[in-house]
């Protein structure tokens, strides 16, 4: 890449693209993106189309097995690839109202996963709360997506390992390489050496070890245009490196594609990778993957209560295409009756063994 | 036509080949498929192997080809890069052994 334009996304990415009046923070504008070019000149297939072809168009769920809640888009780092466009500057916050809306809706779900994520879930003014809350409703796996560095942000946070244990929840971190260089590259200065350090700390309080119940994933994706291999031998790599250069040890390795969205979005427009990289996801489609792809068994709740088909979606506002949009309205056979909203996005979730928050699905 | 002979765009096309010999483009691509599979070997450092033969024969598909799939393995840049100095290094070793040929002939040649 042209050194000049890796300074400007250098210099660009400690902010978010909201924050920087970046035309891609408007989701019509990402849209049209997604919609056009080599889609629009049909140089490559719409993923309706594709779909279509093995009879899976409209896609419909199946069985509602997770409930994904983004509790705020605020975050103490500023990934280059991050979807959620999250950062430091990002003011959406979940209320404690509609945490308690929520609420109403873990209790009563046939959903056997909750799963929080964010920004980072840690830093809602209310997520301790939530946690304890949620935890008596009895759901089989409870998830937080924590980006590990967040528990060495502020000391506030030191005791964040004791209270995810107290509260039995599946600790799900991000961690793009492990070697230093790659990690710093993708996430920021120094986040490297946090996140070594943020493992031991789990580690010491039983997590990720070996026969433990206490639950540490880890979630690899590639740092830069290119599509994430084997999960099970990126596992394997990983287990290895962590374990023989920092003694770390964790349960799994979920490996995630980057979707073309918010700033992975700008980033393949940037460095001239765009096209090569749809090419990549067309070319790696999998009508396999598409049967268990996570919208199907998903439902994902936003900041404000609205409701999605998945993450992705909700950073592109695409509400559910249901008469309950709002988790205040829930209800789960009506939902369960819906379309899924799809676009070329799509194909980021289809290639290969596939692509979910849990990892490959096919 | 193309200006230029190599197009990276034509990378894509690889598969076409098989379009105007069918049996003979279908045996290659999935000798192709069967060779890069995980064996006595991994399917990582065959991955490798590859990278340091591209810059050897010098294709510039297959260099684009094998450092996006070395990427996509979690191969660092430094192993890459160590494995494009073996392949160097063999070349420019082949080439200056044949000196044992030139001093052969000089000595031969000469009183």
């Amino acid at each position: 890449m042209e050194q000049s334009i890796l300074t400007e996304l250098k210099k660009a990415a400690k902010k978010s693209l909201k924050a920087r009046h970046n035309d891609l923070a408007d989701n019509h504008r990402q849209l049209q993106i997604l919609n056009g070019g080599l889609f629009a000149d049909g140089e490559l297939p719409y993923f309706k189309n594709k779909i279509a072809e093995t009879n899976q168009f409209p896609l419909k769920p199946n069985t509602l097995e997770i409930l994904q809640i983004n509790v705020g888009y605020m975050c103490n780092q500023v990934c280059e690839h991050c979807h959620v466009d999250a950062g430091p500057d990002r003011k959406e916050i979940m209320t404690r109202e509609t945490m308690e809306q929520c609420l109403e809706v873990i209790r009563n779900t046939g959903a056997h996963t909750l799963d929080l994520t964010g920004g980072a879930p840690e830093m809602n003014p209310n997520f301790r709360w939530f946690v304890e809350e949620a935890s008596k409703a009895g759901i089989k796996d409870f998830i937080v997506r924590s980006n590990l560095t967040i528990i060495l942000a502020n000391k506030k946070y030191y005791d964040l390992p004791e209270f995810f244990k107290k509260h039995n929840v599946h600790v799900v971190s991000s961690m793009p390489h492990y070697t230093r260089g790659k990690t710093d590259k993708q996430r920021g200065d120094g986040v490297f050496d946090k996140s070594i350090k943020a493992l031991q700390m789990l580690n010491a309080v039983g997590y990720g070890m070996p026969d433990s119940s206490l639950r540490l994933d880890l979630v690899y994706n590639p740092s830069g245009a290119f599509l994430p291999t084997d999960q099970a031998a990126l596992e394997h790599d990983f287990k290895k490196a962590l374990k023989e250069d920092f003694d770390i040890d964790f349960h799994n390795l979920f490996s995630i594609t980057n979707l073309p969205i918010s700033r992975f979005l700008d980033y393949l427009i940037a460095s001239e990778n765009y096209e090569d990289y749809m090419y990549a996801l067309v070319d790696a489609y999998n009508p396999a993957a598409v049967a268990n792809v996570m919208c199907t068994n998903t439902i994902s709740v936003g900041w404000d209560g609205w409701l999605y088909d998945c993450d992705f979606n909700q950073m592109l506002d695409l509400k559910v295409a249901s008469t309950v949009k709002h988790i205040k309205d829930y209800n789960e056979d009506l939902l369960n009756d819906r379309d899924i909203v799809i676009s070329q996005h799509c194909y980021g979730c289809t290639a290969g063994a596939g692509s979910s928050c849990q990892g490959s699905v096919a | 036509m193309a200006d230029s002979y190599y197009d990276p765009a034509d990378l894509r096309k690889f598969g076409k080949i098989t379009e105007w010999s069918e049996e003979l483009g279908t045996k290659f691509f999935d000798y192709y498929g069967k060779v890069f599979e995980e064996g006595a070997l991994s399917a990582r450092e065959k991955s490798l192997i590859a990278l340091a033969v591209s810059h050897v024969v010098k294709c510039p598909y297959c260099i684009d080809a094998y450092t996006k799939d070395g990427l996509q393995r979690g191969i660092t840049k430094e192993e890459m890069m160590e494995a494009v100095h073996v392949g160097a290094a063999i070349e420019s070793g082949a080439t200056l052994v044949h000196g044992v040929q030139m001093m052969n002939k000089y000595n031969k040649l000469s009183m």
